[in-house]
């Protein structure tokens, strides 16, 4: 049952990529390009998005049991420190060259799309070595 | 193409609420891709990880296209923007959905730092790209 509403979550969420228009590197770009012809249409993916999954997270902050009866897990950290910093800086000269980030990338890896193949095996490469760093303070 | 951006932004939404309500868990992709593809137990992020791509996979059946901005870029430069994607979003604990959605609608600073930094340098590459290069 969890594997099937998990499995089904992701379908959801897959389809809202491509319906959205993030697995179009082009799209894309034109919305971080805000000193060229800026097109703000992915603002309203990110912006309908949170309007949606805001009622859901205050939710969650009330109860500790999700439906299924799992302990709804929520990230602990708070700290706003270096690794996170440099992590995002590094994260986004990754999606301003390709233009796509993680979730659009597997979407269009299950297309088969060479690109996002590669693209995809890459993401896995950089995250094990990621991985690998000494220890970084909680 | 704004009620399809904002419908889709939607459906992102409730899947995120659905995974959060339903299983318990943060639809944060780059955190559920480590988890699939490592060693330990991840029998949900392989489930959500298998919906994602089943998405990718009816698309092709359907005849859509894969995007030309997508298939016509050089596959060393794809290479590289994917390993900084993967290094980035691990140094940094999460992505677009893990921070930019979910972080954002839990309202958590840590989040909102992590979004503003990744567009804001996003957006100053494509810049570059674009108009300096």
């Amino acid at each position: 049952m969890r594997a099937l509403t998990a499995f089904a979550f992701g379908l959801l969420f897959g389809l809202g990529l491509l319906l959205s228009g993030m697995t179009d590197p082009n799209r894309v770009k034109a919305f971080l390009d805000v000193a060229g012809t800026w097109n703000p249409a992915l603002g309203l993916v990110m912006g309908g998005a949170i309007a949606v999954a805001l009622p859901a997270f205050a939710l969650a902050r009330r109860n500790s049991r999700s439906l299924l009866g799992e302990a709804i897990d929520l990230p602990g950290k708070r700290r706003i420190d270096a690794p996170l910093v440099f992590g995002a800086a590094i994260f986004g000269l990754g999606w301003g060259v390709a233009g796509i980030c993680p979730g659009p990338g597997l979407v269009l890896a299950g297309h088969a799309a060479p690109g996002a193949l590669v693209f995809v095996a890459a993401m896995l490469i950089g995250m094990r070595l990621a991985e690998w760093l000494p220890s970084r303070g909680a | 193409m704004l009620a399809d951006s904002l419908a889709g932004g939607v459906l992102i939404g409730a899947a995120t609420a659905g995974l959060l309500l339903v299983n318990g868990h943060i639809a944060g992709i780059s955190g559920i891709f480590a988890r699939a593809t490592g060693r330990g137990v991840a029998g949900w992020q392989r489930a959500f990880l298998a919906g994602l791509l089943a998405v990718g996979a009816g698309a092709a059946l359907a005849g859509l296209p894969v995007p030309h901005a997508l298939s016509g870029q050089s596959l060393p430069l794809l290479a590289a923007a994917g390993a900084l994607v993967g290094f980035g979003t691990k140094l940094g604990n999460g992505c677009t959905s893990g921070h930019g959605v979910c972080g954002l609608a839990r309202l958590s600073p840590r989040s909102l730092v992590a979004a503003l930094v990744f567009m804001g340098v996003a957006g100053v590459t494509v810049f570059i790209r674009r108009h300096v290069l």
